[in-house]
Order: structure tokens, then sequence, then C-alpha cells
């Protein structure tokens, strides 16, 4: 009887268990972002700042590297790290590109705050790395000369 | 259609360092061909990168990401066996997936 008890209880667990996880994974796809996309149809850095609802304060946690000199601004190698704890996402931005947002990282838990990647650089300019981190903004920037545009023309 | 993506994961002192190198034209629409017409634009919009079933990356994508796109990044965890997969979509709906396994 005792027995029975247990297996009851033990099947109630795991329903219970199935029921979590079940209700977990759409809780999940409700998280996912929506891509920003009057962020990236902005033309100008005051454009995407008040398309994403703030300006970011300037911050020296931010480590954020790109050539002084590019030779070619079509593949302009950047690297970003946060050393912000709660950093959720990495936004890299052009100033003087024709939409200066580039892309957004989301930094998912378990995952480090540090991305490489390359961008197109249309002219010299300041290229900016925007951190969220806890729902504030922070920003690094550094100026990259291009010596041939990126546009290819 | 699109070709595969070179994926590399390493791990790396209990992370995963994974390197991608995508291949895509990554075209803003604002470059012109040698007949002076506008090359329409066409670029990755979203980039999402799982380890097994779980993501660690997600990216939304600009058209000022270079040509043929590279992205690294670096996850805690791995364990030989795990599967790294790397999917993206571009704005004309197009869209690729590629994994490796982790050794």
């Amino acid at each position: 009887m005792s027995l029975d008890r247990r297996n009851f209880l033990s099947l109630g667990v795991a329903a219970l268990g199935t029921l979590v996880s079940g209700l977990s994974f759409p809780l999940r796809l409700l998280a996912q972002h929506v891509r920003p996309d009057a962020a990236f149809a902005a033309t100008d850095m005051a454009g995407v700042y008040a398309a994403i609802g703030s300006t970011p304060e300037t911050s020296a946690e931010i480590v954020f590297t790109s050539p002084e000199i590019a030779e070619n601004g079509a593949v302009v190698p950047v690297s970003v790290t946060s050393n912000i704890p709660g950093t959720t996402k990495i936004s890299i931005l052009v100033e003087k590109n024709p939409n200066p947002l580039t892309a957004v990282f989301y930094i998912a838990e378990g995952t480090q705050a540090s991305v490489q990647t390359r961008v197109k650089v249309a002219q010299t300019c300041n290229l900016y790395a925007v951190i969220e981190a806890n729902g504030k903004l922070f920003s690094a920037s550094r100026e990259t000369k291009v010596t041939l545009g990126g546009c290819g023309g | 259609m699109a070709s595969p993506m070179r994926i590399r994961a390493t791990m790396i002192n209990g992370s995963t360092e994974v390197k991608v190198l995508m291949s895509h034209p990554m075209e803003t629409g604002q470059r012109k061909d040698s007949s002076g017409a506008l090359v329409p634009v066409h670029h990755i919009k979203e980039v999402i990168a799982k380890h097994n079933d779980k993501v660690v990356l997600q990216a939304d994508w600009g058209a000022a990401v270079s040509q043929n796109p590279f992205l690294q990044f670096t996850f805690n965890g791995g364990a030989a066996g795990d599967t790294v997969s790397v999917t993206w979509n571009d704005n004309k709906g197009e869209t690729r997936t590629d994994q490796v396994a982790l050794r």
C-alpha cells in the first residue's frame, strides 16, 4: 500500500516536472528579442540613440579594439569585450555609415560578453561599442581611419 | 544556394571558443555594378548559435557587416561529442544551418 502511495507521488512529481518544463519553453520564447528595425534604419547616431531610448554613458569597462588605420574599409576587424557584469547586449555602430547600427549581439547566460567580427566602414570616423547591462547602456568609442572606402565605390 | 559555413569550435579551459566564417555577399544596396545599376540589398539579418539545444548567442545584423562575415565568441562549458550549430537568415528569406561536433 505504501509502495503504491510512493509510486503515485513520484508520478505526480514527474508530471509536475513535465508541466514546468512545458511552461518554461514558451516563456523562453517570449523572452526572445525583437529586431530593433527602427534603430537599424536610423541614419545618424542621434537617430539610433533615439530609437533605442537613451544615450549610453561612456565606460572604461569596455575593451573595444579596431585598427587605427584600415587599409580596406570593407573589412575592418573589431573586437568588443565587456567587463560590466550582467552584459546582455553588445551593439556595434559606425558613426558615418549610411546606417550607423551595424550589429547587435545578444549574450545568453553562460556566454562570455566578448565578440569579434568584421564590419564595413565607409569613411574615417568613430566606431562605437554599446553595451546593455541590467537595463543600462554604456559605450566606448575608437576612431578608425579608412584609406579606402567600404562601399566599393 | 549558399555555400556552407566554416565553423571551428575549440575547447579551452572549460569554455568553448567558436569561430564562424559564413559565405554571403552582404550587399548593402548602395553599390553599383559595372553597368551603373544598383545591386539590390542582400544581407544576413539574423544569426543564431546553439550549443546542443541551448542558444548561446544571437545577433541581428545590418548590411554593414563585411562580406563573408566572420564571427568569434566563447561560451562556458562544452564537452566532447557536443554539437555547436550556427544558423543564419537573410533578407531574401534564405537560410542556412551548419554544425560541428566538439572534439
